[in-house]
């Protein structure tokens, strides 16, 4: 238990094409890798069985790579699917996918580019990952609030809604992106 | 129709962002759908698209796209026929 009155079991923090665990980079590439190019790299070093991936948006594969990360490391066990949740914040929604549907309009518009025109969608992909049915919300604020994250996330955990929960920011506009994901449990 | 088949499988591997999928492994008549090459229903979706895009092809009938989207040659056997047909 730590200052927030919560279980971290693990956390994740991707930035500036590194990727820390628990407080420790793990993986990195240079710094001017263009972010496609890092994603498809932490894929093929993290994974590389999930050839769905590649459909993804950048914020759907940031998410689901963080997960990817946190899960290997040390797995959700003993949790019924309906126990764990999903708690996510962003400063841009899925602004960086509509822009990208939006200039596929002008053509054919892309049915698999629409169907990310969603923030909450990286949410479904985690879940479909890891098979997780549990309470989840989405929120968008202008900067990372993780008091109210926390707060969430303690109330849910209180009312015996859920037992774990991943919980964080997802955030990605262009080239500029940052991933700040927790592992709770009770 | 082989040269058809080929150039379908290379728009089917690009249009769907099959990254894991070369084109020589797609077979021709390899269902393209759940135990095939495993295309879900957004895939259906950009498959109409390539039609639209590539061959100035509209499915009048949605009803046959599970008809018309089996596989490579069924797909190929469908835009040869419709071809035939305006010509």
């Amino acid at each position: 238990m730590d200052s927030t009155g919560l279980n971290i079991t693990g956390s994740v923090v991707i930035r500036n094409n590194r990727i820390y665990r628990n407080n420790v980079v793990i993986w990195e590439t240079p710094e001017d890798q263009p972010l496609p190019d890092f994603l498809r790299a932490a894929y093929d070093h993290f994974s590389g069985q999930y050839p769905k991936f590649h459909k993804m948006d950048h914020l759907s594969k940031l998410g689901w790579l963080a997960a990817e990360v946190l899960l290997q490391h040390r797995p959700f066990t003993g949790y019924a699917p309906e126990q764990v949740g999903l708690i996510l914040a962003n400063r841009s929604a899925s602004l960086d996918t509509d822009l990208r549907y939006f200039d596929s309009i002008k053509e054919f518009p892309s049915p698999a580019l629409f169907v990310y025109t969603l923030a909450n969608i990286v949410m479904g992909e985690i879940s479909i990952r890891h098979g997780f049915k549990g309470e989840n919300a989405f929120f968008t604020s202008d900067a990372y609030d993780e008091q109210l994250l926390m707060d969430y996330t303690k109330q849910l955990l209180a009312e015996g809604a859920v037992s774990a929960v991943l919980c964080g920011w997802i955030e990605v506009m262009g080239s500029g992106y940052e991933v700040i994901l927790h592992q709770i449990e009770k | 129709m082989e040269n058809l088949m080929a150039t379908l499988k290379a728009q089917i591997v690009e249009q769907l962002n099959l990254q894991e999928v070369k084109p020589e492994d797609i077979g021709d008549d390899m269902p393209l759908f759940k135990d095939g090459l495993g295309l879900d229903s957004i895939d259906a979706l950009e498959l109409i698209v390539l039609l639209q895009q590539h061959y100035r092809i509209r499915i009048a009938n949605p009803e046959k796209g599970p008809e018309i989207f089996h596989s490579v040659r069924t797909i190929a056997d469908f835009i040869t026929a419709h071809q035939q047909q305006n010509n």
